[in-house]
């Protein structure tokens, strides 16, 4: 059989592409579903939170932290609780990373504030000595894309239902609504409204000028964004 | 005609070639530079705090990855492709215009899409999956680049002489399929300026998956991204390179088959092993590692059958180094797939994840059996593509010491920096609190990170000698015109 294949490219690339598509039709067909359902609790990011999760992906944040806390004693000591599958449930991207130069991120925003990570931002090595985490200056002076993190969150509520504008239920039995803006110009509005909260808490002036003017630098959206990482 | 042997038409050949070279220094450099970062984070603003966006790590991280995988590997593949693939199947591509005019575009395709990428990465456009950072119109770019070559595939099958195709073949064959499904099902994403209605970046998509499907695709990817970019092409090029180099016959057809087949069934289901202690289901963790140790066998059959050809000729290991390039990478090979089902394996992992042991694996592999391969090809190639003799055979020796140090710098140091800070990680002291906080075990990996960049620096001093080397080639004095049979001719 193998030498009548050797002499019959075409059926030879058939066998090949049956034999290497198998895997993937067993190990990830049949899960698809189940795995997609959000834990209770779990929210869409807002506006601003998009825009800080796009300024973490632009600038590979995942090369050097993971956001998967694994079931060990060592990590929910360190970290908090393990991760769950439906806490994904609205990560397009997932940013688990693959390496951990500096330590995981899933739960970030429930031990460290907004002035922390402004003054862990500008200088990493006067808040932790020792670290050799860059640091990201130009984070504030670039402006952040609020347009593009709206066009995202418009697309994932019309292709995959991202439950914008309805209620969701919390663990605590209530609920709690994530808003979109229906058009640019109310989402532009929401996020800067937004931007002032953490702006409130930061002590670069320039930042706190430029969002007193309507403009929103990418720190301010990516501190939002790890604010909200629980 | 028939009477003498044919002649092949390598100008294709030598677009790839030496735009290969050029890209492996690009890529080993910015991983040179990216060492010297962890080890030195002063080297971040190396061209001041104006262009540090541009020169951190983290915007440098992906340009290495995808200059070396997708740039410096494939190029090279596709320069032995359009070697080894007329060779083989005893055409030349001269004789189809069909054939030259797709080569050429295929070339010229991906010499443009190469700068847009380097630019699109360094202004930070990506979509952050690993090996698949592109954004949309680059996917499509590289879907196009990457059927021109399938449609030079087929199509020189199609006017063959020889009628059986060589193992080589198998090989190309298989990676053209398989990285064509990989790439086309990683990148489901949908364009949002579009799917808005014309709002913000036109660039922009976003994933087809969410969370944990979307890294169960992206790890079925990565793996074999790797297997199928990195490995079986290049098995594809030992299993012509070697017999050629050395004048002996391959060992074992059938251990080929086993191999072979064995990889293209084995090799898919692996993918689960980047998961363990994930949130993806247990059973396909179990699967990934199960199949991860399976995976030793088919990868050490290409690999013992390709030391075994050396049977009886081991003096040439001795005598050439352009055969020590190539048995070093095979032995490279065998260590660097034992050493993945090692950390496949769950409770090993638990401590090797997330740590510079996987890296040093990657790079095992990357530097010891890719670029040895890589290299021993091109030093194949370059005197049956110019005519000329190799320029300097203690040149290339000097070169193969000298990056082979570099290897064991490479991954002894981070085999040391991985367990160290796995093992530091999970420390517990006598009252059962975290004996170490987290940038405990980021000061100690200091030395190693250190030890590391020299590693790299070796690595890259030895290719930039392979290039001088290469460079005099084409401008040293010619050789007769006669075929070149077994050995490459060397100058001293």
């Amino acid at each position: 059989m193998f030498h009548w294949l050797e002499k019959n490219p075409f059926a030879f690339a058939v066998v090949v592409i049956v034999t290497i598509a198998f895997a993937g039709l067993v190990e990830i067909v049949p899960h698809f579903a189940q795995q997609a359902r959000p834990v209770i609790g779990t929210t869409p990011y807002t506006t601003l939170e998009l825009a800080g999760r796009h300024v973490y992906i632009k600038n590979s944040c995942n090369a050097c932290h993971s956001q998967l806390i694994r079931p060990f004693k060592s990590e929910t000591d360190r970290y908090g609780h393990y991760s769950l599958s439906g806490e994904y449930a609205y990560d397009r991207p997932f940013l688990w990373g693959s390496k951990r130069t500096g330590p995981d991120l899933m739960r970030v925003g429930n031990y460290r504030t907004t002035d922390w990570h402004e003054n862990h931002m500008k200088d990493p090595a006067s808040v932790v000595p020792g670290s050799i985490m860059p640091a990201y200056t130009w984070m504030f002076t670039n402006e952040a894309d609020i347009d593009t993190a709206y066009a995202e969150q418009v697309t994932v509520a019309d292709f995959f239902g991202v439950p914008y504008n309805e209620p969701i239920p919390m663990k605590d039995g209530s609920t709690k609504i994530i808003k979109m803006g229906s058009d640019v110009a109310e989402a532009r509005a929401m996020a800067l409204a937004e931007a002032k909260l953490i702006a409130q808490d930061m002590k670069d002036q320039d930042v706190k000028d430029a969002v007193a003017n309507g403009k929103i630098p990418e720190i301010v959206a990516i501190i939002a964004y790890m604010n909200g990482l629980h | 005609m028939e009477d003498r042997p044919l002649e092949y038409d390598y100008s294709v050949t030598r677009l790839f070639l030496i735009f290969a070279i050029f890209l492996g220094i690009t890529g080993m450099l910015v991983g040179v530079l990216l060492a010297w970062q962890m080890a030195y984070p002063g080297v971040n603003t190396f061209l001041g705090e104006g262009l540090a966006e541009y020169t951190n790590f983290s915007r440098l991280r992906p340009l290495h990855t995808n200059a070396i995988i997708y740039g410096f590997v494939l190029s090279s593949v596709w320069a032995s492709w359009y070697y080894v693939g007329q060779r083989v199947l005893k055409v030349s591509m001269a004789e189809s215009k069909t054939l030259m005019i797709l080569g050429k575009v295929h070339f010229w395709l991906y010499f443009g899409a190469a700068f847009v990428i380097v630019v699109s990465l360094l202004a930070g456009v990506t979509t952050s999956k690993e090996y698949s950072e592109f954004e949309w119109p680059l996917d499509l770019g590289i879907t196009v680049i990457w059927l021109l070559w399938g449609c030079g595939i087929a199509g020189l099958i199609a006017i063959r002489r020889e009628k059986t195709l060589y193992i080589s073949i198998w090989y190309y064959i298989a990676t053209f399929l398989a990285v064509a499904m990989l790439h086309l099902f990683n990148n489901l994403e949908i364009p949002t300026y579009f799917a808005s209605g014309g709002v913000g970046a036109w660039y922009h998509s976003v994933s087809m998956y969410a969370g944990t499907n979307d890294a169960l695709v992206q790890w079925w990817f990565g793996h074999n991204a790797v297997a199928f970019v990195l490995t079986t092409p290049i098995i594809a090029m030992i299993y012509y390179f070697l017999p050629k180099e050395s004048g002996q016959a391959i060992y074992s057809y059938k251990l080929s088959l086993l191999s072979f087949w064995g990889l293209m069934f084995v090799y898919l289901w692996a993918g689960g092993h980047h998961l363990l202690y994930s949130t993806v289901p247990d059973w396909v963790q179990t699967m990934g590692s199960v199949f991860s140790v399976i995976l030793i066998l088919p990868s050490w059959g290409s690999a013992i059958n390709m030391l075994l050809t050396m049977k009886g000729e081991w003096q040439q290991v001795a005598a050439s180094p352009l055969i020590k390039f190539m048995i070093l990478g095979s032995t490279f090979y065998m260590f660097s797939t034992l050493e993945g089902p090692i950390q496949a394996i769950k409770s090993v992992n638990a401590i090797a994840h997330f740590t510079d042991w996987i890296v040093g694996h990657v790079h095992d592999g990357a530097l010891g059996w890719v670029g040895f391969m890589v290299i021993a090809a091109i030093y194949h190639m370059a005197p049956r593509l110019f005519k000329r003799e190799i320029y300097s055979k203690s040149l290339m020796a000097t070169q193969f010491w000298i990056q082979t140090l570099g290897i064991v710098l490479y991954f002894t140091s981070m085999w040391i920096a991985g367990i160290t800070q796995g093992m530091m990680w999970r420390a517990h002291d006598q009252f059962g609190n975290l004996a170490y906080s987290f940038i405990d075990t980021v000061t100690v990996l200091h030395p190693y990170y250190t030890i590391r960049a020299v590693g790299g620096t070796l690595y890259l001093i030895g290719f930039i000698m392979f290039a001088y080397n290469i460079y005099k080639t084409t401008t040293a004095r010619p050789v007769e015109e006669s075929e070149l049979q077994n050995a490459s001719p060397m100058g001293a």
